[in-house]
């Protein structure tokens, strides 16, 4: 490491801000452009299997509050691609990536949904997970992703109280629709635990190393089982994990490994819907390039 | 601003400001890409007002928007700052000449 | 059915209907800033169903979640150009110009309406539209030049004169510039036929409704 980039390294690592003018290490952009990218990419597929639901929404206010979901994520991907495209990167060639596979997207995004229990899961609990994160993300060394995190966290804070609400109105049905959950978080319950990636010691990670994260993997799990367990049981459902549990003399959570294997075969592109999303994206790329170039083609 | 003024294929970007209440100054919001005005307005309004979010939004073209960073201070220019004025040794000289220390 | 109730059914099922449609491009428009201004268009189309459901809700006495879902497809009032699928952008967008013209016409009629609870809707939607007109105008002149879009705007146009009253047709035709088709040509067209994809519509929108009568959702 040169001097320079140690100075800049000691910089970011006692609270330093980057913003996108400033000079910075070959591999902090590289390991930025990474990070913010597969950001991008899993706002972007999110909308696959939650728009669906859109057509199917049983009352009016539902099917507005997932559009309106849906359209953050759209939404939120254009802040994030935006700052991609800012960092030497556009837009089009982040498209190109995540379509031929060459870059990756979140765990959760492979995976099919199968019922409206799963719409309430998902705009509750992935979300949840999903804001643990990005919480931790407004602390992010480059300022002008941390500064897109600040409406990012807002606008998610309204998706996870309309998961919550597909839940809870759920569970005071009838027995089928309280089975629609139950048996949409059992399905769900692997992949969140998931989510948050493998335990790789902070110390160890790139990524909190240049302070791109602040919070490590473990750290970010134990805070979604702190605080969504509780408000799971306290419904009468069951998390299926039979080791699920909170020792409290440590204060942590003891729970059954995640299948680590899995996360990797998933994220490299084999999840059950991985290849189905992508086409569908592949596609409609093809089918739209030409309004794309016509708008292009007399910028002002 | 450092960045590129027009997105990868030509499409121009536009900087968003956003005034959350009355009264208070204008932030930069964030940016997007559009072929003009007409719809880089369009997009603003939804992207920064579609929650009733905003008061009122600047949309201006990136390439209007020139960043200044550097600032020249050579020669000591104590008397625009506070520890350029010290009026304590003054202030008791006053009050022991005025018999009112 | 009372007059009144049947006339907010049909623009209430057409707006319904056209946001459904319109609501199939989120997260998957031409780019992405188009994604998020096209998904608040469909947004404002359902929040007008759903205000128009609950007037009419009050005179039949039930709810505008019942009005919107509960009826059997033969009863819902749509003009068949709400219901056309086509995922092509150039249809989109040549449907939202003529459905804003024909809804224009529409509004100024209603906003005269004697019922005060009507006229007062009507207004407070055109406002709304207002923003849907600047839109279509934006898009249509960016795709004067290409062919598509005309061949789309003169194959949707009889489905979207139908969706006037007859009354009210003449001033599209004046507005937009263009012959009226011939009756022959809108017979088919008229509310209460349907598109030939209303009922796969009807039953995807209504799947998870009728897995549980009754349910709260």
């Amino acid at each position: 490491m040169t001097a320079r980039e140690q100075e800049f390294l000691e910089y970011v690592q006692s609270g330093g801000q980057v913003e996108t003018a400033d000079w910075m290490p070959d591999e902090y952009r590289r390991l930025l452009i990474k990070f913010i990218e597969m950001h991008g990419n899993s706002e972007l597929m999110g909308v696959l299997p939650e728009r669906e639901w859109i057509l199917r929404a049983p009352t009016l206010q539902r099917k507005l509050a997932l559009t309106a979901k849906v359209q953050d994520e759209a939404g939120h991907s254009q802040l994030i691609y935006r700052v991609v495209e800012d960092l030497g990167k556009p837009r089009e060639q982040c498209l190109e990536d995540l379509i031929s596979g060459k870059s990756k997207f979140h765990n959760v995004f492979h995976y099919p949904t199968k019922t409206w229990g799963d719409v309430g899961i998902i705009a509750w609990l992935v979300d949840a997970a999903a804001i643990i994160s990005q919480k931790a993300l407004l602390k992010c060394s480059y300022a002008p992703y941390a500064r897109i995190m600040k409406k990012i966290c807002w606008e998610e804070s309204f998706h996870i109280l309309h998961g919550r609400d597909v839940v809870l109105t759920m569970m005071l049905g009838t027995d089928e629709q309280r089975e629609l959950v139950q048996e949409a978080l059992n399905r769900w319950w692997g992949p969140l635990m998931q989510f948050h990636g493998n335990p790789i010691p902070k110390e160890e990670d790139p990524m909190f190393h240049w302070r791109i994260k602040s919070q490590g993997n473990d750290e970010a799990r134990q805070q979604f089982l702190d605080g969504y367990v509780p408000q799971i049981w306290e419904l009468g459902l069951t998390v299926p994990d039979p080791e699920l549990r909170k020792d409290e003399e440590t204060d942590r959570w003891h729970f059954g490994e995640p299948d680590w294997d899995e996360l990797k075969h998933v994220v490299t592109g084999h999840g059950p819907k991985t290849q189905e999303r992508l086409e569908l994206r592949r596609l409609n790329r093809e089918e739209t390039e030409w309004v794309r170039k016509i708008v292009l083609a007399e910028a002002a | 601003m450092g960045a590129e003024d027009r997105a990868g294929g030509g499409r121009v970007i536009y900087e968003v400001f956003r005034q959350e209440r009355k009264g208070q100054a204008f932030a930069h919001a964030g940016s997007l890409e559009a072929p003009n005005e007409a719809f880089a307005e369009e997009y603003a309004r939804e992207f920064y007002g579609r929650r009733q979010e905003s008061e009122a939004l600047w949309v201006v073209s990136r390439s209007a928007v020139h960043e200044i960073d550097d600032f020249a201070d050579e020669l000591e220019r104590n008397y625009h700052r506070v520890d350029g004025y010290s009026l304590k040794a003054k202030l008791k000289e006053a009050r022991e000449r005025a018999g009112t220390s | 059915m009372p007059e009144r109730a049947d006339a907010l059914l049909e623009i209430a099922d057409d707006e319904l209907i056209l946001g459904w449609r319109d609501s199939e491009w989120t997260g998957i428009a031409p780019f992405l800033e188009e994604d998020v201004a096209f998904s608040s268009i469909a947004q404002n189309e359902v929040g007008h169903a759903r205000a128009l459901y609950e007037l009419a809700a009050r005179a039949l006495e039930t709810t505008a979640d019942e009005l919107a879902f509960d009826r059997p497809p033969e009863e819902y009032r749509s003009a068949p150009l709400v219901e056309l699928r086509r995922v092509d952008w150039a249809y989109t967008i040549a449907r939202h110009v003529l459905y804003e013209a024909a809804d224009e016409i529409r509004l100024e009629a209603l906003k005269a309406s004697p019922d005060t609870d009507i006229a007062g809707l009507a207004a407070k939607m055109d406002r709304e539209e207002a923003y849907h007109r600047m839109h279509a105008q934006m898009w249509a002149e960016r795709l004067r030049g290409e062919p598509r879009f005309q061949t789309a705007l003169d194959e949707l146009w009889p489905a979207a004169v139908a969706v006037l009253p007859a009354e009210l047709r003449p001033k599209l035709a004046e507005r937009l510039q263009r012959p009226l088709p011939s009756n022959t040509v809108l017979l088919s067209l008229e509310r209460g036929n349907h598109a030939a994809e209303w009922p796969a519509l009807w039953e995807e929108m209504t799947e998870v409704r009728r897995s549980v009568p009754g349910g709260q959702w």
